[in-house]
């Protein structure tokens, strides 16, 4: 066996300053992506203690929810709307759409197992999730589709030309940072301030922190705990219906079977930063993101999902409430 | 009580009417009260209480040894063979879920673990023949450490974080096995996405097992084997601990029960039937491949022993003997008649299982059957270009499905746009008043009938999946314990 070591320090060479920049730009705006699918999960387990599997599904369907409207308006290289209202309306529909589907799923799934042993609620996620995905399979077929985000609004639809989202925006030590990118990493993070500022100052976000501490007490002061619910539901998959966006923007390729590998690592990123807390998801997300990237491009891709999932084991093993996780104390 | 009450007119103690000693009038009263399954799972209640478990391995047997003479070979294959591979796989997962409550999300990659490392032992791959006496036994016991292994964390990790680990090694181990497949002596250890192929068939003392037959006859006696053995854990103080470690792990440790050892054990003795089980199955498809390991297979193992009902050893059998079945005859190169038999078949059960009457099923059959008549009737005359398609494989039946169901000559989406409007009217219906339900089903069941026909039967493949999904959401909601699992004890 051909010690991977010896090659990993030459790649590092090789790849030098630039490589690593490069990779770093890449790992911040996967990060973020993680980091916004992230924050549906640990919402969701914070209120409920459920893991919500179908959570990954929901984030595949924002991004076919996008393209939908992205062809609606006649496709990639010139479509029939100004480029930026179009993305507005991209991202509004799946948002919208997402949100909707992830009241649905916990009205219908998860609603009516409230009181169900944790055994039952997470086997019944795990059939939405599987049900979500292949309704898609058959519905859409296995094909890729392409959002085309290279050629995106390059109003030249006969040549392959590169549209305004793969403009550099800037460079860094010679390294080219897209247009796409930077709007990736500003939007994740103004979705973040929006919904920490959300939880931390309006009345919901005070509801659902006393739901997510006590149920039953907050069902006593007279919080309608299952509005809670559905809206912290709501406000999650609308996060990974953006995000879902985001990711068809920035790579293109989108099919039905992305969100469970989406859905790992979110859920990675989730419980790295410690389930439950919010600023961990974010954390979480951008220290996923990052790993991917790096060992993806010093490892080689084939180590890359190995490496995040050996990541997850370590982590629950030595830390199992993550790093900005409070322990939790088992009551009775 | 009021002291003026002349007690000699009650009847003496022992002649009938007298007050029961010891009795609470109420409770005496609430067991006779007590609700007794009608319609279908009346009777199928009725017949379990009829059949012991002795009896039932006796009946098992006896119909299971007979296979072979009355099935092709092919049949034989596709039937016999993968339903005793999923009885194995069932029970094993079974001991973990089932008895002990733990919810492993990573059993599949445990069968793969066997199936690649028997591989690895007996094939051509790497040139090792190690006689299977040798390499079942050690990749049996290789496998069940592993399970300790992973089953360590268990100790430490709570409920739903071990599903994460166990999710998370199940992944890592399709990645590992199919992308990463690191370069050993030469070559690919796991071969990548080929696998490895031509495994060694089993041999047992010179004896070859080679032909379907006989790799039927050694699955069958393997699952026996293993039946039998689970019985007998499940009936000592193991299993009984196991059970109570299911129901309450903290009640269970207060009162002396060693938690954390039976939790590792549960772990052990399911990998390794993981582990068998893959052994046996690299040699009856002389191959493996990272696919055979993955999430669905995952979520088919789980819908056998939900289906069957968790701890319950014939509901292993039962879940395993339905879910395979539906699943060959939904296999797409099974012909479409066979699938739509069964279709019609579950549609009827379910209807029988809503309305628990029989007078009632009749009507609403009948009233589905002129709702699809008269339909199909009225939009023929106003708009014929929505009926009259073709009837994928309708063998007997085709004439009458043409005429029953709308299934459109153009219009492409009509099939998703049919489905998307049955999940829309099933969610609908969960909430309908009971009472009331009865009136919406013939709708639905027409409906089912039509995105059957136009969207279903193109790709039955996917439909499987679909399927299997919806019902461990469907089960999960409605009759947890499953076909003929113990309803749980209400802990208040």
């Amino acid at each position: 066996m051909e010690l991977p070591l010896f090659s990993v320090i030459d790649t590092i060479r090789q790849l030098g300053w630039t490589g690593f920049v490069e990779l770093t730009r890449n790992g911040l705006a996967l990060g973020s992506l993680y980091a916004l699918i992230a924050l549906g999960y640990t919402m969701v387990y914070g209120i409920l203690k459920l893991l919500n599997f179908a959570h990954g599904d929901v984030y595949m369907i924002g991004a076919f929810i996008g393209f939908g409207v992205l062809n609606a308006f006649g496709g990639a290289p010139s479509p029939s709307l100004a480029l930026l209202p179009l993305i507005v309306l991209m991202f509004l529909a799946a948002m919208l759409g997402a949100g909707a589907l992830g009241v649905v799923i916990e009205r219908f799934a998860y609603r009516p197992l409230r009181a169900s042993p944790r055994l039952t609620v997470l086997i019944t996620a795990l059939g939405v999730s599987f049900f979500l995905q292949n309704s898609m399979l058959l519905l859409f077929g296995a094909q890729f589709r392409s959002y085309g985000s290279f050629q995106l609004g390059s109003g030249n639809p006969g040549a392959f030309e590169p549209g305004p989202l793969v403009d550099p925006l800037f460079t860094i030590v010679g390294v080219n940072v897209q247009m796409i990118q930077v709007a990736v990493v500003a939007t994740s993070v103004g979705l973040m301030v929006a919904l920490t500022l959300l939880v931390a100052r309006t009345k919901l976000g005070k509801a659902m922190r006393a739901t997510a501490f006590d149920r039953e007490a907050a069902a006593m002061m007279g919080i309608d705990v299952d509005r809670v619910i559905a809206s912290t539901f709501f406000i999650g998959s609308v996060l990974a219906g953006a995000a879902g966006v985001m990711f068809g923007l920035m790579f293109s390729q989108i099919f039905h079977f992305m969100g469970f590998l989406a859905g790992l690592k979110g859920f990675t990123a989730a419980v790295v930063g410690g389930i439950g807390s919010i600023p961990g998801a974010m954390l979480g997300g951008l220290l996923v993101g990052l790993v991917e990237a790096y060992s993806q491009g010093y490892l080689g891709g084939q180590w890359s999902d190995i490496t995040v999932f050996a990541i997850l084991i370590i982590v629950l093993l030595v830390r199992p409430t993550g790093l900005l996780g409070a322990r939790a104390i088992q009551k009775v | 009580m009021d002291p003026e009450r002349d007690f000699s007119e009650l009847p003496e103690p022992g002649e009938p009417g007298s007050p029961r000693v010891g009795v609470d009038e109420w409770v005496a009263q609430a067991d006779q009260l007590e609700e007794r399954p009608t319609g279908i799972a009346g009777v199928l209640h009725r017949v379990g209480e009829v059949v012991t478990p002795p009896l039932r391995l006796a009946l098992f047997v006896a119909f299971a040894a007979t296979l072979p003479l009355w099935l092709s070979t092919g049949d034989l294959f596709n039937y016999g063979i993968f339903v005793l591979l999923y009885v194995l796989l069932g029970l094993g997962l079974n001991v973990v879920v089932g008895f002990a409550g733990l919810l492993d999300l990573g059993y599949v990659a445990f069968f793969g673990f066997g199936a690649y490392f028997y591989a690895l032992l007996s094939s051509e791959h790497y040139g090792i023949h190690w006689p299977a006496i040798v390499t079942v036994p050690l990749v049996v016991v290789s496998t069940a450490c592993l399970g300790l292994l992973l089953g360590i964390p268990s100790r430490r990790l709570l409920g739903d974080y071990l599903a994460i680990v166990t999710l998370f090694f199940g992944q890592a181990f399709v990645v590992f096995v199919n992308a990463t497949d690191p370069v050993v002596a030469g070559k690919g250890l796991t071969g990548g996405p080929n696998g490895i192929a031509d495994i060694d068939p089993l041999s047992f003392f010179g004896f070859d097992v080679t032909t379907r037959t006989q790799q039927y006859y050694v699955l069958l006696v393997a699952a026996v084997l293993v039946l039998v053995a689970l019985h007998f854990i499940s009936e000592s103080r193991t299993g009984r601990s196991l059970r109570s470690l299911r129901e309450d792990p903290l009640a269970a440790g207060a009162v002396g029960i060693p938690v954390n050892r039976l939790k590792l054990l549960a772990f052990a003795i399911g990998s390794g039937i993981a582990g068998l089980t893959g052994c046996i199955f690299g040699t009856v498809l002389t191959a493996v491949t990272a696919g055979n390991f993955d999430i669905p297979i995952l979520i088919t193992i789980y819908a056998v022993v939900i289906l069957g009902g968790f701890g319950s050893l014939s509901g292993v059998v039962v879940g395993a003997t339905v879910i395979t079945v539906s699943f060959q005859f939904l296999a797409p190169e099974n012909p479409q008649s066979n699938a739509r038999l069964l279709f019609y078949t579950v549609i009827v059960l379910v209807l029988a299982l809503l309305v628990r009457s029989w007078w009632r099923l009749a009507l609403v059959l009948a009233v589905t059957v002129a709702l699809g008549l008269s339909v199909h009737a009225i939009v023929e005359a106003v708009a014929p270009s929505w009926t009259g398609g073709a009837v994928v494989e309708g063998g007997r039946f085709a004439d009458a499905i043409g005429n029953w169901v709308l299934i459109p000559q153009e219009h492409a989406n009509f099939g998703n746009f049919a489905y998307v409007t049955l999940v829309v009217a099933v969610l609908v219906l969960t909430q309908i008043r009971p009472s009331r339900r009865i009136f919406a089903l013939p709708f639905v069941a027409y409906l089912a009938a039509v995105v059957w026909e136009t969207s279903f039967v193109l790709q039955p493949a996917v439909a499987r999946w679909i399927l299997f999904g919806a019902l461990l959401v469907v089960l999960m909601n409605v009759r947890p314990q499953g076909l003929l699992g113990t309803s749980r004890v209400e802990i208040v």
